[in-house]
């Protein structure tokens, strides 16, 4: 799935794009491009006039060329098209054959078994899916727990764990369970698989132009109708000035003006821009969102997982006064047992190694019950023989304590307090109305997130920290990241009113989610993506999904979306300023030959009038190939302020774009003397 | 306006020379000519900056309904007004509904000033009992007067009478411009509201307009001139003897009002057919330099009253930047253009070679080309020189300035409006450029805007081309023409730029007064305009329904340098590539054959 660089030009895949680019000469098909349909008609009128060349004994060598030329544009523009096509369809393939060869075993409603296709699965079915076997569809375990390999997709070798009931139950249609044995609803219709989405995204007659795209190519059908007014009124004016202009030349200058390099290589950029986000792993729902994604200015990222390792590590018992550390251990120990999370495993690793204890022989008292860890509580903890030993956030153990009749001690207090100014997570534990201790719970950093947090900021996004942390403790870590802003002690409802107030002040608010209480502030925020490990409610609320799982990816989602658009606007820049040079090419050529002191305008010193319009012509064409690797692999980003990233691109597609053709027009031109085709 | 055509070859020669001796002696040195030349420039429009900026302010304030200094003496005059016309001025309109009230305005002044004319005969304040107007040149008339463009196929002394001028030509001066300023207005609030779904009221803004801005204005300006000695009379014209015993008939009438609001207004119709050539349109060089000074300053207010609306007056300078620079660089080179002169003259032995043909004698080479600048880049068009006779690439400069649609300073409201397309296409390539989907101002353009800005943009200059190349090709469009080759085709590109820009000026050598230019002069007059302020009020009504983004780091700075400078670029860059092979053909060819030795 993931796409080396050497790739980009492999010989299998530019034969391919080769050949499809022959019947996207079709009309019907370059509809959806109208400044290459432009040139197409173009080319049809100046291939009739070469043909009566022939006949009547016109000038044919060189109508002829140019017609050539023509038709050259318009295969080049397909060809970047073919080509960028081909490398999405490539990645979507493998994974298409894996899913559409799976069969499914359907569960119909009276309880039995049948198989059928993956193609036939639709919303709402029940399937199963056991060791060895392939997920037919994308969808949601209801029932299970299974040991996943999702390499296909993610190119992650290490299988993933996914169960029923979770925010780890969504599966995708062509991975493969390896061991467990699992029952899926099926969620998505045949042909709206994220495979689906994924192949329709890279697909040039699928795709839908994003309203980016369709204001762009507003802009270029009107230069292009702009300019066919030009060049009409410019033969009428020349006939009044008594000279004649050849209907042929007409059309070369038409379509050197015509915006043909970015009008040819648009769709090139969107689908690479696809692909690229393929590359890393992510499946937009739709282009718009991909584009929005450039302009995000806030973005919402959970603490844990996002800018610290998930797992924080317990690193110190601080027991209240008149409480041993032992004793402390082997309640926090106690409540921790059954808590699989990372935070309650290092608790009970911390514990044996503070009690002396080795591994195995550790194991809950008969009898006993756990309490786990919910939302509405924020605590666990263990009951057994009367005793009711709970761990959790100090405010909620603290109201726990008081309806029992207890206090906290202001010893404690102020350890919380401690803890949590040094960005670490207090625990305090208590035993029925009495505390016990705190346990100082550290949290992590992950690499790089401060440089990635900077780099965010220099291009104006500001970072909003979401974590259930009390204030103090997300404060530290705020200020240990980089964080610009945080939300501590969140809650579903907390986050979607934070999405509303940004987006109230203006902002474009971008999230990363995975949990079905995620979902409404998902669908709320401008740009979401959720986890494809996450729930089928999250996948649903976002416009992508992160196969990997990796929530520091909504960086690179940023920087493709900005990439992709400042691609369409350098080339679009770059081909507007040339055609500066192509008239100082065209027009002497044109009217020298009446008015000699016209030649002055000759700055290149072309060589004939018919080499000057060939020359232009063939730049024209030609640059359209040269543009492919850059329109492919988009125009370099490096995050800086808006003005110093516009004074660069301005600088080189802007004043280059003024200046490349001069020199290149001129080389072909002596190229064109030389090889005697004028 | 039309001027009798003139030839170099028609040119006595003596007058030339007398000019020149007249200007010698006006300039003792070279040095202190230059000088006082740079002097008077910088003074102009010194005297421009240091009256707009308030000017703009004050504008702001009365379309934003603050209080101002005059707000107590004009308030009982406007709400009388508003109760008599059955206006309830807190009622908003969407885009749409205010298009459709500046439509039927314009559609009910245009068939106004129509039966005026046709109906002259019959009424009063006629003494010398002109007759009915030709219908195309009434029709022409009547579309150029309410297009504020001011065109004028006919001559003013010899066709309209004092009612005519006064109740249709000069009413319609003040509406055609407060009807531009209001379309401005409501693009304005396009940009500074949020959420809305209106944009103002167009009978207010309309009534603001005129009451609060352009009446005390030409009242300032119409006494001013009075007491300069512009004529304001309804008597008949007067009858002199000559010393050789023949009889002249001197053409009066009310100028000094007329001429105030000609300029005021950016509407350039002269009261006489000379327009302000004429000594009692424009009688001495206080006169000349208040009436450029007045053709730019409301346009050139707009910018700052568009900073203090969106309460950012750095924006409002950025956009004034970009057109002063533009303006300055037509003007220099323009200068330049003159000071070349032409080889042919040097060869004559006339002072210098520098072309007197068609200038304001009475005022030299600079004020000259300074009123020529600034009456094409601001959609004005009244002129006090002959555009036909200035050197081929000054007259370059002018054709350039008409053709990219009178957006340096430009007509009242209409200057704004247009820049604000180029703005536009400016933002969204910056936009692109720098990883954001475009916005301006903090409003996000999307397909609707961009469509919008289309048209707006290239429907003038696309009717521009496609009407002149008609004339070129069609007999009755080259029966006109005074003069052959590239000054020829300037002629009736000039006629047709001059009418798309809705600036009115003409480059004369062309009989315009035909049924043929008549009709398709006015169809650019209405494309230039309403192809304009429709799309633009459009964008407006799209616009305040959207957000407004937040300014950071990440957005690009509207007030900095670097979008002036692109913005100076676009337009330069659209004008250019747009009418490159015409100015080859026209101007820079005459250019260079005249460098050979050959004049048209």
């Amino acid at each position: 799935m993931h796409i080396n660089k050497s790739d980009l030009w492999q010989t299998s895949q530019i034969k391919q794009a080769i050949l499809d680019s022959i019947p996207k000469l079709d009309p019907r098909r370059l509809w959806r491009s109208p400044v290459m349909l432009a040139v197409e008609m173009g080319a049809i009128l100046t291939t009739l006039i070469t043909a009566r060349d022939l006949i009547t004994g016109g000038n044919a060598g060189f109508d002829g060329q140019i017609s050539l030329w023509l038709w050259f544009t318009i295969l080049f523009a397909n060809f970047a098209e073919a080509l960028a096509e081909g490398r999405g369809r490539a990645q979507a393939e493998t994974l298409r054959k894996a899913k559409s060869e799976a069969i499914a075993q359907r569960l119909s409603a009276n309880g039995s078994i049948e198989q059928v296709s993956a193609l036939q699965l639709v919303k709402g079915d029940l399937v199963l899916a056991k060791d060895g076997e392939t997920i037919p569809s994308d969808g949601e375990i209801v029932e299970g727990v299974a040991l996943v390999d999702e390499s296909a997709i993610t190119g992650e070798s290490a299988p993933v764990v996914r169960e029923a009931g979770g925010d780890l139950c969504g599966v995708t249609g062509g991975t493969r369970v390896l061991s467990g044995k699992i029952k899926i609803l099926i969620t998505a219709d045949p042909g709206k698989t994220f495979l689906d989405q994924m192949i329709g995204m890279v697909e040039s007659a699928k795709r839908q132009k994003t309203p980016n795209e369709q204001a762009l190519e507003i802009l270029l059908i009107g230069l292009t109708g702009l300019f066919a007014v030009v060049v009409i009124s410019l033969e009428v004016f020349a006939g009044y000035m008594g000279l004649i202009v050849s209907v042929p030349v007409l059309v070369a200058l038409l379509v050197c003006l015509m915006p043909t390099t970015i009008g040819g290589l648009l769709p090139a950029i969107g689908i690479a821009g696809m692909d690229r986000l393929l590359s890393h792993n992510v499946i937009a729902m739709s282009g718009r969102a991909v584009e929005a994604s450039g302009d995000v200015d806030v973005v919402l990222m959970d603490k844990t997982g996002t800018i610290t390792l998930g797992n924080r590590m317990a690193t110190q018992f601080l027991p209240a006064v008149g409480v041993t550390k032992e004793e402390l251990a082997t309640a926090a120990m106690y409540s921790s047992l059954a808590d699989e999370t990372p935070e309650g495993r290092s608790i009970v690793d911390l514990c044996k190694e503070t009690l002396g204890i080795r591994g195995r022989d550790i194991r809950a008292p008969d009898g006993s019950s756990f309490i786990p860890f919910s939302a509405e509580t924020r605590m666990s903890g263990i009951d057994w023989s009367g005793r009711e030993i709970r761990k959790g956030a100090h405010d909620a153990i603290e109201e726990y304590v008081k309806n029992k009749g207890g206090a906290m001690p202001e010893s404690i207090r102020a350890a919380v307090d401690s803890i949590a100014r040094d960005g670490g997570t207090p625990l305090v534990v208590a035993d029925g109305a009495r505390i016990l201790g705190a346990v100082r719970l550290k949290d992590v950093l992950k690499e790089n997130i401060k440089e990635r947090l900077s780099r965010l900021r220099l291009v104006g996004i500001r970072s909003v920290m979401i974590t259930g942390d009390n204030p103090m403790t997300a404060a530290a870590i705020a200020a240990e990241a980089g964080i610009d802003d945080f939300i501590g002690q969140a809650r579903p409802e907390v986050k979607l009113e934070a999405i509303r107030k940004y987006q109230r002040e203006g902002h474009l608010v971008a999230m990363i989610g995975d949990g079905t209480n995620d979902a409404p502030a998902l669908a709320q925020a401008d740009v979401a993506v959720a986890m494809n490990a996450g729930t089928q409610a999250a996948r649903e609320a976002a416009n992508m999904v992160d196969l990997d799982s990796n929530p520091a990816k909504l960086l690179d989602i940023v920087e493709i979306g900005k990439q992709i658009l400042i691609t369409r606007g350098a080339l679009t820049t770059f081909s507007v300023a040339n055609d500066v040079s192509k008239y100082f090419a065209i027009i002497p050529a044109i009217f020298a030959a009446e008015y000699p002191m016209l030649g002055v305008l000759n700055v290149m010193h072309l060589a004939t009038p018919s080499s000057a319009v060939l020359s232009a012509i063939i730049f024209n064409a030609i640059i359209i190939p040269l543009l492919i690797p850059l329109s492919l692999r988009g125009v370099r980003y490096t995050p800086t302020t808006a003005s110093e990233l516009l004074r660069r691109n301005l600088l080189i597609y802007g004043l280059g774009g003024l200046a490349v053709p001069f020199i290149g027009i001129k080389l072909i031109d002596m190229l064109v003397i030389f090889l005697h085709l004028e | 306006m039309i001027l009798y055509p003139a030839n170099v070859s028609q040119i006595n020669l003596e007058t030339i020379k007398s000019y020149q001796i007249i200007s010698l002696r006006l300039f003792h040195s070279k040095a202190t000519k230059m000088s006082m030349e740079f002097g008077y420039i910088a003074l102009l429009l010194g005297t421009l900056i240091v009256l707009a900026v308030p000017t703009g302010r004050y504008i702001a304030k009365v379309f934003n309904g603050e209080p101002t200094r005059v707000t107590p003496l004009f308030r009982p005059v406007e709400k009388a007004f508003y109760r008599m016309a059955g206006v309830d001025e807190t009622r908003e309109m969407s885009w749409k509904s205010y298009v459709a009230a500046l439509l039927i305005f314009n559609a009910l002044g245009l068939a106004a000033v129509f039966l005026l004319q046709e109906l002259q005969g019959f009424l009063p304040f006629n003494p010398q009992n002109l007759g009915a107007v030709r219908w195309d040149t009434a029709l022409n008339t009547a579309v150029s007067f309410t297009t504020n463009t001011n065109w004028q196929a006919y001559s003013g002394e010899q066709t309209m009478s004092y009612l005519t001028q006064m109740l249709g030509l000069t009413v319609q001066n003040f509406l055609s411009a407060a009807v531009g300023l209001s379309a401005a207005m409501a693009v304005i609030r396009g940009f500074t509201r949020k959420n809305a779904a209106t944009l103002g009221n167009f009978w207010v803004d309309l009534t603001r307009s005129a009451l609060y801005l352009l009446l005390p204005l030409a009242l300032i300006w119409a006494l001013l001139f009075a007491s300069q000695g512009v004529i304001q009379t309804l008597g008949p014209y007067v009858i002199a003897h000559t010393l050789e015993g023949g009889e002249q008939v001197i053409s009066l009438g009310p100028v000094a009002s007329q001429e105030a609001i000609k300029f005021l207004g950016t509407n350039g119709g002269g009261f006489f057919n000379a327009n302000s050539a004429h000594p009692f349109e424009n009688p001495t060089p206080l006169t000349d330099f208040l009436q450029v000074l007045a053709m730019l300053l409301i346009a050139a207010s707009l910018p700052f009253a568009f900073g203090a609306m969106v309460n950012n007056p750095r924006q409002g300078w950025a956009i004034f930047a970009a057109m002063f620079i533009l303006y300055l660089m037509g003007l220099g080179f323009a200068l330049w253009a003159e000071e070349q002169g032409s080889p042919l003259l040097e060869r004559l032995g006339v002072a210098g070679g520098v072309n007197m043909e068609g200038k304001e004698v009475r005022f030299g080479i600079v004020p000259s080309v300074l009123f020529a600048q600034s009456t094409t880049v601001t959609s004005d068009g009244g002129v006090n020189s002959m555009h036909d006779s200035f050197m081929p690439l000054a007259g370059l400069v002018l054709l350039f300035n008409m053709c990219i649609g009178e957006v340096i300073f430009g007509g009242v409201g209409v200057g704004l409006i247009g820049i604000f397309f180029y703005a536009i296409m400016t933002m969204f390539l910056a936009g692109l450029m720098i990883g954001r989907t475009p916005e301006l101002f903090g409003k996000k353009l999307e397909p609707f805007e961009m469509r919008m800005a289309v048209i707006g943009l290239l429907a003038p200059s696309i009717a521009l081309l496609m009407l002149a190349g008609l004339a070129i090709v069609l007999p009755q469009g080259l029966l006109s023409l005074n003069n052959g080759g590239p000054h020829g085709l300037s002629e009736i590109l000039y006629a047709f730029a001059s009418a798309c820009g809705n600036n009115g000026s003409a480059f004369a050598g062309l009989n315009a007064n035909t049924t043929f230019y008549n009709l398709t002069l006015s169809l650019a007059m209405l494309v230039g305009r309403f192809a304009t302020i429709l799309p633009a009020l459009a964008i407006a009504g799209s616009l305040a329904a959207k957000r407004i983004v937040p300014a950071s780091t990440a957005t690009f700075p509207v007030a900095s340098p670097l979008f002036v400078i692109m913005l100076v670029g676009t337009v330069i860059i659209v004008g250019a590539l747009t009418f490159f092979p015409v100015f080859v053909l026209g101007p820079i060819l005459e250019h260079l054959l005249m460098q050979a030795g050959r004049t048209f």
